[in-house]
């Protein structure tokens, strides 16, 4: 018998030693490491190290906890020797897993990817925060026995290499000698009838397999058999192999089935049967089917009986438990029960569950504080729980048993209708009549349900939609993403009028603003608004109640108090006739934008963005449902009319308020953001439109001091181009020619003073918008005034061509804006582009056509005067 | 698995209902937006109503039953619409809510529907409490309290009695599809405790919201004004109404009774229309009331706020505590208060 992984010096197994007394029977059984000692050094160090990294793959929380003493002072042993062993680099070098392991005993370069470093780092970090340790514990899956787990994971077969890949001999021979020891062991332990050596022996290497690779299906089957029917007398025997019965994947039905009901005509001690619940609680999610096991449901009700394993049982019964089996006399009996033993978490976990399967025979109010209701997982097997569930890749689901608890998360209220207190999903009563009348003959037909309280992920949703009933209470989805999901396929129409009546209340109730009550704070009240914030944004509409709560509340509301979740609830105004808006924003909205900080204003737009954004979206939704059934102009008419009326609502808002803020450049990142969302929307949301922001916008961004304001309108009128292009091509603008002519005038304007602004410098010559009497300008003595705004000049891009100049020719001495000329000038364009203003590249490369047709900056051949770019209008 | 097993959900078949698609042009909920967005704020309530009357529905009504609603102070809350509440499962309801108690009473220990405790809890419906037919019925729910000490001729005392009720509650009607029950007013008459755990049972089981209902100094001018109205053969009691002054540490409460018949009179002499009231006649009738006061007191009741109102007919308390003492006008009390709980759920 070979122990192929573990190898552990003399000093560490010392050290293993004492840490073992300190662990426990549990953290010895978890942590069995036969010893070998070891000649060769390299190897030692090796073995030493994967046997750490072993340790390391196990990674529950609770289990490392149990391990830190342990790893804490192995690792800082290791760390001490291995900084006095030279350090090998091919060994830490390779970290692909390998894709078959050699034969031989596995050399350092193949099977181990952990360098020294990475391991003295994850000691280090383990021991320096053992409580939050699962995190930084990396997972190593590369040890030969991980390997072999993964090689095996597939098949459900025992673990046997003949059926496995593997090509080496030796490999192969121990672990074909340790499937014959294992049988040897179970024909032996089978006949087996009293204690000796031999069997000792055999019982030692059953042990070790199961611990080490875990059992096989029919090992497992076998193994129960022999332990229930072997004629030992002894418990203690029967108790270690029970401890045994780790799967390496699954666990057969049928097996426990058998078993059980073994344990049910035979008389075994208690100490067995606990054991074995206990095993069959520990074990449960790993049985590969459960049905047969339910129809025996009866047998372990039975059970409950004896005091002493009553919370096994109902442990058990909790995990088993289907409405079906929940039955009157059940109910009665388990109501005896408790009046027997009084309130226990475990039975008060059973009844409620119960409870929640039929709310019409039992009612149970559990107390807020209490978090768990069963005892932890058995500590015997948790480490080795975790290395099965890592071989079969099993996601760590929070298992039922987390299940409960979740109503001591609700914090204590002060009044039992007061407070914006969302609830938690509890499953609704049906009344008697609905289920059948008939009593006893209905009860086959009785619907399967889930049970609200267990659907806590998407994948329970999956599993169960058809059995699912809605929350009694239905504003309880709010908070469960599961439920909002089902939300959004459920056809009844009823659901939303609930959420609607409730709503409205609560919203109302709690708005501290609108004092109705004072019972909510308006901390509370912020958290509930950004839940039903979050909702609408899941749902992607907005709900009734909350768009008829905005209606009443804005004209109240003083712009502060909850701001950002009360602009968000304002983003998901529906989509209909902007009439019916336009009271609200024109009249409560704007007079206290104009008043309020510039914070507020930009939040402000931020959510008018959005809410711009929203009505796109909805609208592009809409149609393509729509398209195969009919076409939908009149739909698109009304769109494109609202959608108007919100941009040319917002433009004057910017425009008044840069005035207001004086061309504030945070300010303008909200609205040219704003904007670009209406540049693009012909062509990301295919609505016929395009709207041009308005001058007050254009010119203050125009003449800005800012680059990246300067950079986004380039960008902007780069997108209004294009959008303008592909719209030439489209019907319905076509139909409405007059109206888009203005459109496309505006636009050219605008590209023209643009160009001349930075380009041509012509903006200062008889009509064109900056232009003065060149005799007063005369008088403000600023030489070369017509320059001031072109590329080099502009007060946005000074900054750039100052240190364009500075770092192309450190050692002049005078700064020559005037010298960016020719060939310096395309090496400034080339820079600009460097400082990512691709805006303004982008605008360049779509409207100017220069004389060489150069499409890049980059490629710019030879020296060409800017004078030489014209500004290519769209034709009308 | 067949795919006819799961049609509600296979988005071949039917794109579900949106949200907003339940309140398009045509249903009622959305003339309801439309209001709403039009008044744009709270407080719109109607310049005039008529001056309440008995309903002949009324008279179904059992007396004793009346009597028994009468001389009781109620504390009102609204009640949003009862999704599936049905009047043929009230012996279930009473036998559910009653395990319900005794369950919350002791926390962690699971009960039996059906079981027996020392309390009964008793649903019943009110037949007659009706402005319309549409209205649907009032109903009664009684903890009744079963004293142990001799089994034999148990004494039942009532612990708390709680009922519901909508009066004339057409405008939240109409709106209102079939699986929602429409009592929007809730009084109830009790130990607070219980009131939670009724309301709480309630709430849960007919995913419905109790909210308590508080009158504002605004209905309660309306009231002391409607129900000087009354045409009473004789007067239990003077009319009364109680102002507020805030001041601190402690606020000072001035009380202005009048004789009922004088008030009447006044009354009188300012009402018109025999039929209806209006806004102007009720701001009138106060300040004929303030100007008196301020005439003998030098004290300017218009500062101060009403708090309380207490008639031949009813008194009726800022906090949302109301106290019937005529049958005759019960219905119409109960309709104004029906009025102003619509009012506030919508």
């Amino acid at each position: 018998m070979t122990y192929r992984d573990y190898y552990l010096s003399p000093a560490v197994t010392c050290r293993l030693d004492q840490n073992q007394r300190l662990l426990g029977s549990a953290g010895r059984k978890a942590l069995r490491l036969p010893v070998t000692p070891c000649s060769q050094k390299e190897r030692w160090i090796w073995r030493r190290r994967s046997s750490l990294a072993e340790l390391l793959t196990i990674r529950s929380v609770s289990h490392l906890c149990l391990l830190a003493p342990y790893l804490h002072r192995v690792g800082n042993q290791l760390e001490r020797e291995l900084a006095s062993l030279p350090y090998n680099p091919a060994e830490g070098s390779s970290d692909v897993v390998p894709e078959s392991p050699s034969p031989e005993r596995p050399t350092p370069a193949t099977e181990q990817q952990m360098s020294p470093t990475c391991l003295q780092t994850s000691v280090a970090a383990m021991s320096s925060q053992e409580a939050g340790l699962s995190p930084v514990i990396p997972v190593i899956p590369c040890t030969r026995l991980a390997w072999k787990m993964r090689q095996n994971e597939s098949g459900l077969g025992p673990f046997n290499p003949q059926y496995g890949p593997s090509d080496g001999k030796e490999e192969f021979k121990s672990a074909e000698s340790e499937y014959a020891a294992l049988q040897q062991a179970f024909k032996y332990i089978r006949k087996a009838k009293k204690k000796e050596a031999t069997l000792e022996k055999h019982l030692q290497t059953v042990e070790d397999i199961a611990w080490t690779s875990g059992l096989g299906p029919e090992d497992i089957d076998t193994l129960l058999e022999v332990v229930l029917s072997s004629p030992l007398r002894g418990d203690t025997v029967k108790s270690r192999m029970l401890k045994c019965l780790i799967p390496t994947t699954l666990i057969p039905e049928c097996a426990v089935v058998k078993a059980f009901s073994k344990l049910c005509t035979q008389n075994y001690s208690n100490s067995i049967k606990v054991i074995f619940f206990r095993w069959l609680i520990a074990m449960f999610d790993f049985i590969d089917h459960k049905e047969e096991i339910n129809s025996l449901y009866g047998f372990f009700f039975s059970f409950l009986q004896e005091e002493s394993m009553s919370c096994y049982i109902c442990h058990l019964l909790y995990l088993l438990t289907k409405k079906e089996n929940v039955k009157p006399f059940r109910v009665r009996r388990l109501l005896d029960f408790q009046s027997k033993v009084g309130i226990q978490p475990h039975l008060q976990a059973l009844l409620s569950l119960y409870k929640s399967f039929c709310p019409d025979l039992i009612t149970i109010s559990l107390p807020q504080n209490r978090k768990y209701y069963f005892k932890n997982t058995d500590n015997i097997w948790q480490a080795a729980i975790c290395i099965v569930k890592q071989r079969n890749r099993l996601p760590e689901l929070p298992s039922m048993k987390l299940s409960f608890g979740i109503s001591a998360s609700q914090p204590q209220k002060k009044k039992w209708n007061s407070g914006c207190i969302i609830p938690m999903p509890t499953s609704s009563y049906t009344g008697k009549k609905e289920q059948g009348k008939g009593g006893s003959a209905s009860l086959d037909v009785i619907q399967k349900v889930f049970p609200i309280e267990q659907l806590l992920m998407f994948s329970h949703l999956l599993e169960n939609i058809q059995d699912i009933q809605l929350p009694s209470q239905i504003c309880s989805v709010l908070k469960n993403s599961p439920l909002l999901h089902y939300l959004n396929c459920v056809r009844d129409e009823t659901v939303w009028l609930r959420l609607y009546y409730w709503m409205s209340q609560v919203l109302k109730e709690g708005c501290t603003w609108y004092k109705v009550s004072d019972y909510t704070t308006e901390e509370e009240f912020k958290s509930f608004l950004d839940v039903v914030g979050k909702a609408q944004c899941f749902l992607q509409e907005g709900f009734p109640s909350s768009e008829m709560f905005l209606y009443r509340s804005l004209p109240l509301w003083d712009g502060t108090s909850c701001r950002s979740e009360y602009l968000q609830l304002l983003s998901w105004l529906p989509l209909g006739n902007f009439s019916e808006i336009r009271t609200l924003l024109r009249d409560s909205l704007a007079p206290l934008f104009f008043t309020s900080s510039i914070f507020h204003k930009c939040s402000v737009l931020f959510s008018l963005k959005q809410l711009l954004q929203n009505w796109l979206l909805g609208y592009a939704m809409k149609v393509n449902v729509k398209t195969m059934m009919s076409t939908s102009s009149d739909i698109t008419l009304k769109v494109v009319d609202s959608v108007n009326e919100l941009v040319s609502f917002v433009g004057w808002l910017s425009t008044n308020a840069l005035r207001l803020e004086e061309n504030n450049s945070f300010m303008f990142h909200f609205i040219l953001d704003f904007f670009e969302t209406v540049s693009d929307i012909y062509l990301n949301y295919n609505l016929p439109l395009v709207v041009i922001f308005p001058r007050g916008v254009f010119y203050p961004a125009l003449l800005t001091l800012d680059s990246v304001t300067l950079n986004h309108l380039c960008y902007i009128m780069y997108r209004y181009r294009v959008n303008l292009t592909a719209a030439k091509e489209n019907d319905v603008i076509r139909e409405e020619r007059q109206k888009f002519n203005k459109t496309y005038r505006k636009f050219n304007d605008y590209v023209t003073a643009l160009v001349d602004c930075l380009w041509t410098s012509t903006s200062f010559e008889k009509g064109h918008f900056l232009y003065i009497d060149p005799e007063i300008m005369e008088k403000t003595k600023i030489k070369d005034y017509k320059k001031s705004f072109n590329l080099t000049n502009h007060p946005a891009l000074l900054v750039y061509s100052i240190y364009f100049l500075l770092q192309g020719w450190p050692g002049e001495k005078e700064l020559a804006l005037g010298t960016i000329q020719k060939k310096k000038w395309n090496w400034y364009l080339d820079y600009l582009l460097l400082e990512d203003l691709h805006g303004l590249h982008l605008f360049m490369e779509s409207s100017l056509n220069v004389a060489d047709s150069a499409s890049s900056a980059s490629s710019y051949p030879d020296a060409k005067r800017p004078k030489i770019c014209t500004s290519g209008p769209i034709s009308v | 698995m067949d795919s006819s097993d799961v049609p509600e959900f296979t988005p071949n078949h039917r794109v579900p209902p949106r949200l907003r698609d339940y309140f398009t042009d045509a249903s009622p909920f959305h003339r309801h937006l439309e209001s709403v967005r039009k008044h744009t704020s709270f407080g719109q309530t109607p310049f005039r109503r008529k001056i309440p009357e008995c309903s002949p529905l009324q008279e179904n009504v059992d007396p004793q039953r009346i009597a028994f609603l009468l001389h009781k102070q109620w504390t009102l809350y609204t009640l949003t619409p009862m999704y599936k509440f049905s009047y043929t499962n009230l012996n279930e309801y009473s036998c559910l809510l009653k395990s319900f108690i005794a369950a919350e009473k002791q926390k962690g220990l699971a009960v039996e529907v059906g079981e027996d405790f020392n309390f009964k809890v008793i649903f019943s419906t009110l037949s007659g409490m009706k402005g319309t037919q549409r209205d649907p019925a009032a109903f009664l729910v009684q903890i009744i309290s079963k004293s142990q000490k001799s089994s034999k001729n148990a004494e039942e005392k009532v612990v708390w009695t709680g009922w519901f009720c909508c009066v004339y509650g057409d405008s939240l009607l109409e709106n209102v599809p079939d699986d929602f029950t429409c009592l929007p007013l809730f009084l109830a008459n009790g130990a607070e405790s219980n009131t939670a755990l009724i309301g709480t049972w309630f709430q849960q089981t007919f995913d419905c919201r109790f909210t308590r209902l508080t009158i504002s100094a605004f209905n309660l001018s309306w009231m002391a004004a409607m129900w000087t109205a009354c045409n009473l053969e004789h007067y239990v009691a003077a009319t009364e109404l109680l102002w507020s002054v805030p001041c601190s540490p402690q606020s000072l409460d001035i009380s202005y009774a009048i004789h009922p018949e004088d008030a009447k009179a006044l009354w009188d002499s300012v009402h018109q229309s025999p039929e209806e009231i209006t806004q102007e006649e009720v701001d009138l009738f106060i300040d004929c009331l303030c100007s008196h006061f301020h005439r003998h007191f030098k004290i300017n009741l218009a500062a101060t706020r009403l708090v309380c109102v207490s008639t031949s007919v009813a008194s009726a308390h800022t906090d949302g505590k109301i106290k019937i003492l005529c049958s005759k006008y019960l219905i119409g009390v109960l309709a104004f208060l029906t009025e102003l709980a619509i009012f506030q759920i919508e």
